[in-house]
């Protein structure tokens, strides 16, 4: 229901920005400011476009012209050689985009940062020689005087002002379904914090696939339009790189990961440099890049996310002034049950995993046994290998021998996210929040994994929040937090996608000892409702309390399993924490 | 002659070809690999900053005739280094300005949202030099036509008396140019005082500011250098190859590929990476069309950054 109402606002803006551009474009007769009223739209599409993949994800594409320049060529081509109309040639050319996204996107996305960047300038710059290879140089489309509506053609130039407004308003739709869904939701996770995201069940790469696809289509369909406007097509003007420069200018402008950002990017920076070059083109003919330069210089130094954020964040700031800080709810206690005597059948079973990172033996031959229901500390001095092994467990590393079994899975070769879907949680040594989302929708992501529609992620959300007493603080941002909440948001987080068994490393530090309490009494709750915990942790005396067994690791290898009272006596582990003094001075006493 | 003949014969034309443009390539590498090694920041104006070297040598030379009394061979060359200097002074100013804002120890914390800040900031500077250079230089191709252009050496080959390959002149000039200057860098930044302290910069920044190095000026000469060889190396292409504004774009990629591929941070790595391109870009031409030489290239840049991205910035994995 909420949802709903929240969608009518931008519904209503969509609706009237489209209703006042048309009007607009019945009003004017002039042909230069109707081709600008038709440009306008177009380079909004085609920073929707570049925003839906790289304004959601945070991987900035420098070559966002192959799709568009791939769209031009295919409605051309289709016409030109296979005399196929506009009408089919755009969707045509909507599948190239998106096909191109797939082959562009599988190997690209390996890369991160600064590496994909660079790679996506690569395509459209080989694509532009090729087609030039081809003899593409310049295609003229077809006038078609028989049947020109069936081609796309028209004498009223209203009609295109019309269709290019419609594509707009298509993909500010897709734009909206995609920022208010879990789609969004997972890209801008991915965006705020990767592995956090994969640890907590979203499928990065199939996310990312599916934003490249759609993204390429929308390009596409602008670069398609955009050929049936100017009638020509040349490699340079659609695969060249001001293409790439502007899709991203107009979105970094406007503002990234809104789909208002495009929109006011274009309706600014288009008929400024469009004017520019239409009245000083001559006399001055690179003044369009130099106005998308200087203005890409100006947004990053003055309002590096853009002109909407920036607007916004003013206001906010007039607004925050005046606001009440809510209160936050008391934290919901839980006490906890003693723990069963039983002997318990094994959850996990790992049996000889080894990992080495060139020469350096992280994890050597180890093999244990995790009972279902059990809370077992993994001890062990600093560069024991314990996180590595938490590593190995939950997919971010892959073993290079042994076997994990999982509740009858086995484990080794999965990604992350699949793990996690099969029940396993983790939380990190160093808390990974996405910082700049609410603590309910930090939380939320790591409902989607188990969670097929969005009012259930909700509620299992606020269940996890409430279980680790975090509930009153739903609506604060995450970067806001304090240590101990974003720890207890990170457990909320692993507990929302409903792990059988949680991995914490190192859950207490840099707590103080009342959070440790409150720490420990939350992590005893959860154990109490039955759930496998296990923790790698250097504060002894609180492991001592929580745990029913530790496995001590040393040098990557196992070096005792047991019950707490024995492994701390044990004389090889006192060596291996303090040294071989104080392992001789304990024997003698 | 046998057909195996003639193509042993074209290899190694195309193979000597390589080794010279691949010494100017290297050259240009070197000075991009000084920019990623010391400042870690992603300069993607540098093609334009290639482009500038070659209009001032060409104004230098060509337009203003300011060096005629060099005579018609050795005044170009000059032109070339003097064009080193120049565009220092230019970079260290924009440096002072502009790149200083998005760098340096105040985004430290913020390694990849750093970058791309950089990366979009000189892209935003790329396209005011490109569309500027247009404004200002025009769209015509210009060259710095030296005698030697025309020229070439013959080199017979002793296993047959009619084949025989040529070498440029102006290539093997430009490419040996490239390498003097290339070793007089290389002993600068391994020898010299201020080599060390540009090292100590890249290393550590924080470190090097306790130890009372001025990090921030540090970063500004790394950055005018790494431009200056770069516009050194216009300067010697301009000598054999026609230009426009937009020269940059196919270059910049170039100096990608080669810096990625010699590993960054070792300015060795960087001339031997450029090196590579160039073989790669000439010998692509014994089986693909002219046309598609530098969509060649393009595939090569990409196979490198995903077969080998960790050249880049050394760390393969993060730690979680």
């Amino acid at each position: 229901m909420q949802v709903r109402r929240k969608l009518i606002a931008p519904l209503l803006v969509i609706a009237i920005v489209a209703i006042a551009w048309i009007s607009l474009g019945m009003v004017v007769t002039n042909s230069y400011y109707q081709l600008m009223l038709t440009l306008v739209p177009i380079w909004a599409v085609m920073g929707l476009s570049w925003n839906l993949l790289s304004g959601y994800t945070g991987l900035i594409s420098f070559g966002h012209a192959a799709f568009f320049g791939l769209g031009a060529y295919t409605v051309t081509i289709a016409l030109v050689k296979f005399d196929i109309t506009p009408w089919l040639g755009i969707p045509l050319g909507m599948i190239v985009g998106a096909v191109a996204g797939i082959v562009i996107g599988y190997p690209t996305f390996r890369l991160r940062g600064v590496y994909f960047a660079l790679a996506m300038l690569a395509y459209p710059m080989a694509l532009l020689y090729v087609f030039v290879w081809l003899g593409y140089q310049e295609v003229p489309l077809p006038m078609k005087r028989e049947e020109p509506a069936l081609y796309m053609q028209f004498s009223d130039y209203r009609v295109y002002i019309a269709l290019a407004v419609g594509l707009l308003v298509v993909s500010l739709l897709i734009s909206l379904a995609v920022e208010r869904s879990r789609f969004g939701m997972s890209l801008t996770a991915i965006k705020q914090n990767e592995p956090a995201a994969e640890a907590a069940g979203i499928d990065t790469l199939a996310w990312k696939m599916r934003a490249i696809m759609l993204s390429g289509a929308v390009a596409a369909a602008a670069g398609g339009l955009y050929a049936v406007v100017l009638l020509v097509v040349t490699p340079d003007s659609v695969f060249g790189v001001l293409t790439s420069a502007q899709a991203l200018t107009i979105a970094l402008f406007g503002g990234i990961g809104i789909l208002w950002g495009p929109l006011i990017g274009a309706a600014i920076l288009i008929p400024l440099s469009e004017t520019l070059q239409a009245h000083l083109g001559d006399v001055i003919p690179g003044i369009q890049g130099v106005v998308y330069g200087i203005a890409i210089i100006l947004v990053v130094l003055l309002a590096p996310e853009g002109v909407f954020w920036r607007v916004r964040d003013q206001f906010q700031r007039r607004w925050a002034t005046r606001a009440v800080q809510a209160t936050p709810l008391a934290p919901h206690i839980v006490t906890a049950a003693p723990a069963p005597a039983t002997p318990r059948k094994p959850i996990l079973a790992v049996s000889g995993i080894s990992k080495s990172f060139g020469g350096l033996r992280a994890v050597t031959n180890v093999s244990f046994e995790i009972g279902d229901g059990e809370i077992v500390g993994i001890i062990g001095p600093n560069g024991a290998g314990k996180t590595t092994l938490f590593n190995l467990l939950n997919g971010f590393l892959q073993a290079d021998s042994g076997k994990v079994v999982f509740a009858g899975h086995e484990l080794i070769g999965l990604k992350p996210n699949r793990i996690c879907r099969l029940g396993v949680g983790r939380t990190f040594q160093v808390a990974r929040a996405f910082p700049r989302l609410s603590v309910l929708n930090n939380v939320v992501v790591g409902a989607y994994a188990t969670t097929t529609n969005d009012a259930d992620a909700f509620a299992a959300a606020s269940a996890a929040l409430a279980q680790v007493g975090l509930f009153g603080r739903a609506d604060a941002i995450a970067g806001q937090l304090t240590n101990k909440e974003l720890r207890l948001m990170e457990l909320a987080r692993a507990l929302a996608g409903r792990p059988r068994l949680l991995l914490m490393d190192e859950p207490l530090a840099g707590l103080a000892s009342q959070e440790i309490e409150d720490m420990l009494a939350v992590i005893r709750s959860l154990a109490a409702r039955g759930m496998t915990i296990v923790i790698i942790e250097h504060t002894m005396r609180a492991m001592v309390r929580l745990s029913e067994r530790f496995v001590v690791l040393d040098h990557g290898a196992i070096l005792a399993v047991g019950q707490p009272s024995e492994v701390i006596n044990n004389g090889g582990v006192i060596e291996a924490y303090l040294g071989k003094k104080w392992a001789a001075i304990r024997a003698r006493s | 002659m046998t057909s195996f003949g003639t193509f042993i014969e074209i290899f190694l034309q195309a193979l000597i070809a390589g080794v010279l443009i691949g010494a100017i390539y290297g050259l240009m590498c070197v000075g991009l690999g000084i920019i990623f090694g010391v400042m870690r920041v992603i300069n993607f104006a540098q093609g334009e900053f290639l482009m500038l070297g070659m209009y001032f040598t060409f104004y230098l030379v060509v337009g203003f005739n300011m060096l005629w009394f060099l005579g018609p061979i050795v005044g170009p060359y000059t032109g070339a280094l003097l064009a080193g200097p120049a565009l220092f002074a230019v970079a260290y100013v924009l440096h002072r300005f502009l790149i200083s804002r998005v760098t340096g120890i105040s985004v430290a914390g913020t390694e990849g949202e750093g970058h791309y800040v950089q990366l979009i900031l000189t892209l935003g500077v790329a396209l005011v030099l490109q569309n500027g250079g247009l404004i200002l230089f025009g769209s015509t191709p210009q060259s710095v036509r030296t005698p030697l252009s025309a020229r070439a050496w013959e080199i017979p080959l002793l296993y047959d008396a009619n084949a025989s390959l040529f070498l440029n002149k102006a290539r093997a000039v430009a490419g040996v140019v490239s390498v003097v200057v290339a070793a007089a860098l290389y002993w600068l930044i391994n020898r010299s005082r201020l080599g060390k302290t540009l090292r100590a910069a890249a290393d550590n920044a924080s470190a090097a500011i306790y130890m009372g190095i001025d990090v921030d000026r540090a970063y500004r000469i790394a950055f005018g250098i790494g431009i200056g060889i770069t516009a050194i190396a216009g300067g010697l292409v301009a000598t054999y190859n026609p230009f426009q504004p937009y020269i940059g774009l196919d270059f910049v990629i170039i100096m990608y590929a080669g810096v990625v591929l010699g590993g960054m941070g070792s300015i060795l790595g960087a001339f031997w990476g450029g090196m590579t391109i160039g073989l790669v870009q000439q010998l692509s031409t014994l089986v693909l069309p002219t046309q598609l030489q530098n969509a060649a290239i393009f595939v090569v840049f990409l196979l490198i950054v995903m077969v080998r991205p960790q050249g880049l910035f050394g760390r393969a994995t993060e730690r979680v």
